[in-house]
């Protein structure tokens, strides 16, 4: 198992069984029959049609949405985007207005999401590489229960934390800047990613880092050449379910940054967006793909690891 | 110094994010070649410089706050009076909050049960078909969008327009209602079925998860298993009935108590879509809003330690759950 910290076999959206099957003639014949049968079960015309008809429920929203933030505004106000056959029209002003209209300015919280991001999701990993470090391979006492006690972190709601960490940010004078936004997500992330990064280092063999510090290797070197080739899947993995926590969080950011536009993020603008001018729906539909966009090509590009990363932090909250 | 602290043009908040990298990175880098470069360094001294910086910053963010949230539990409004037990009293009597509280309960029910269902069912269908991992993908997309993301396409699917004149429905939900002949409905406003609409958006998000997770377990069942049954003249829905769910129970208990998890801790999707009015809200909300806008720090304090509570139990389950089932593996 390569990642222990899944709740189950590491997944793919791929099938991957389809690619062995060809060296091993029994397997299938096996994987053949087992076609057989779920085309036998699929055959039954009604069976499709639940799978097509929740298909369908599941990716109309986001089309409707989307087609809609590119019809023109008055269009939007007098017709459903389903009518678009009869009404042909189709303009990038919507996305103008939102990113660069003076109201709006979606581009200055798009910068700010970059911003927030990026350090939100690196700092955490070189933290707690050094602890995963020592809780895996560093003899010391109570070395067993200090990791529970970290990974028992992670089911901390963040709310419990919100109010006097804001408190004390205000009292160091830094409140309101991204600094807060930076050290918060790196705290609410260190727990889960301390027990996903230990758990790899304790998959590597011993005998790995026992023949490395023979030959004399410290440290860094050890570090540096031994587990980090093998550790690259975990950090991935923990760095795209970061990023993705980061990008689409509402609660932290809409705690420590306000609504101001010097450090708010995208999804504070866009639900505020939501709020006051809840019927502009030019404005709200590209807001919200302004918004999607980045975690969509993510997702599309890196889908792998992308679900390893989501079914190991699924708990973390 | 202030430069170090806020910023406001592009350039500058792009050099403020690139030194803070940097600072961080370093500091880690530095520490691993410091104590490196210390040769024979007693292990207390190679723990510290380790796990310092990390040990630091959980007690500091985690540790301190969250008991400091339950010491302010038990004060008033302002923090300054000791009253006991009363904010509790009134989150679990107080007719607000007990619709807060049902709510909440709804959801944390039918969020795991519907969604697993419905991933449950679409992974068995789709297994082994030609268009599986397209399939797939179309139901995991959601997992991808934020919550607030989320709650403005579906906050259209459900837009109202009033039933009158040349009027056009422009959400789809109102306009299949006007195809099939019947009025228009304010789909977000009408208690209590507003929240169920709410609780729809949760599910279209975490069905697939759900899915990945059961559709991985459902793979991993041994062919000789599903050979065997087959020959025994299973099919359908006697082979998903007696074959496919006992073989996945655990991955099954994992999806809903972690589904459940997420569930009890939404907040975006409320605050989104109807602000908690309307009789919509949760706790995971009604917290934000106690904080926040009612500045009642005491109630706000113990409705997180409430969210805190209601977590354990599910966690304790879901961690004997994980352990029972590796150790069948």
């Amino acid at each position: 198992m390569t990642n222990a910290s899944a709740p189950l076999p590491p997944t793919s959206l791929l099938d991957e069984d389809e690619g062995d099957t060809t060296r091993k003639p029994s397997r299938l014949a096996r994987v053949d029959a087992r076609a057989a049968v779920a085309r036998s079960k699929l055959s039954s015309p009604w069976t499709s049609l639940v799978a097509i008809l929740i298909a369908i429920a599941w990716t109309i929203p986001t089309f409707g949405l989307l087609v809609t933030s590119f019809r023109p505004r008055s269009e939007i106000r007098t017709s459903g985007w389903w009518t678009l056959p009869w009404n042909p029209g189709l303009t990038l002003d919507n996305y103008q207005e939102a990113l660069f209209g003076s109201s709006t300015s979606l581009i200055t919280y798009f910068v700010n999401s970059v911003v927030i991001t990026l350090p939100a999701v690196i700092i955490p990993i070189s933290l707690a590489l050094l602890a995963a470090y020592a809780l895996a391979w560093v003899d010391f006492k109570g070395r067993a229960i200090l990791f529970v006690a970290i990974f028992a972190l992670q089911v901390v709601p963040i709310q419990v934390t919100l109010i006097p960490l804001l408190s004390q940010y205000v009292s160091w004078g830094i409140a309101g800047s991204f600094w807060v936004i930076w050290l918060s997500h790196s705290i609410f992330a260190l727990p889960l990613a301390i027990y996903i990064l230990h758990n790899f280092m304790k998959d590597i063999p011993p005998s790995l880092v026992e023949a490395a510090r023979m030959d004399g290797a410290g440290h860094v070197k050890i570090f540096f050449q031994v587990l980090m080739p093998l550790l690259t899947p975990a950090i991935a993995s923990f760095a795209i379910f970061q990023f993705l926590w980061v990008w689409n969080d509402l609660l932290v950011a809409l705690t420590f940054a306000g609504g101001t536009t010097d450090v708010a993020p995208l999804t504070v603008r866009v639900a505020e967006l939501s709020g006051t001018r809840g019927s502009q729906w030019q404005l709200l539909s590209a807001g919200a793909f302004i918004a999607l966009v980045v975690p969509l090509i993510v997702f599309l590009g890196l889908q792998r690891y992308f679900v390893r990363g989501l079914m190991a932090g699924s708990v973390k909250g | 110094m202030d430069w170090f602290i806020h910023a406001e043009t592009v350039g500058h908040k792009f050099a403020l994010m690139f030194f803070a990298i940097l600072l961080f990175v370093g500091v880690m880098g530095a520490i691993l070649f410091g104590i490196d470069k210390l040769k024979r360094a007693p292990t207390w001294v190679v723990v510290a410089a380790f796990l310092g910086p990390t040990l630091l910053f959980v007690v500091f963010g985690l540790v301190y706050p969250g008991l400091n949230t339950i010491k302010a539990s038990l004060f008033d409004a302002k923090g300054n009076e000791y009253v006991g037990l009363d904010n509790y009293v009134t989150a679990f009597t107080q007719d607000q909050f007990q619709t807060v509280l049902r709510n909440t309960m709804l959801w944390v029910i039918l969020v795991p049960l519907i969604a697993t269902l419905i991933g449950l069912v679409y992974a068995v269908l789709v297994d082994r078909t030609r268009y599986e991992s397209l399939a797939k993908t179309l139901i995991f997309l959601p997992m991808a969008i934020s919550l607030v993301g989320a709650s403005i396409i579906w906050k259209f699917v459900y837009e109202y327009r009033p039933d009158q004149g040349n009027i056009q429905q422009i959400g789809l939900a109102n306009q299949i209602l006007v195809w099939l002949g019947l009025d228009p409905y304010q789909f977000l406003l009408n208690q209590p079925w507003n929240t169920f609409f709410l609780i729809a958006v949760m599910i279209w998000i975490q069905a697939g998860f759900a899915m990945t997770v059961l559709s991985a377990a459902i793979k991993a069942i041994p062919d000789d298993i599903v050979e065997a049954a087959r020959l025994d003249g299973l099919h359908g829905v006697g082979m998903f009935r007696f074959i496919t769910v006992p073989s996945i129970r655990p991955a099954l208990v994992v999806v809903l108590t972690t589904i459940a998890m997420g569930t009890l801790k939404v907040f975006d999707i409320v605050r989104t879509m109807t602000g908690g009015n309307f009789n919509t809200s949760v706790v995971a909300y009604e917290f934000y809003t106690q904080s926040f806008r009612a500045q009642n720090a005491g109630l706000g304090a113990a409705l997180a330690v409430i969210l805190f509570v209601l977590v354990i139990p599910i966690i304790v389950y879901n961690v004997r759950q994980l352990r029972l089932s590796e150790e069948i593996r």
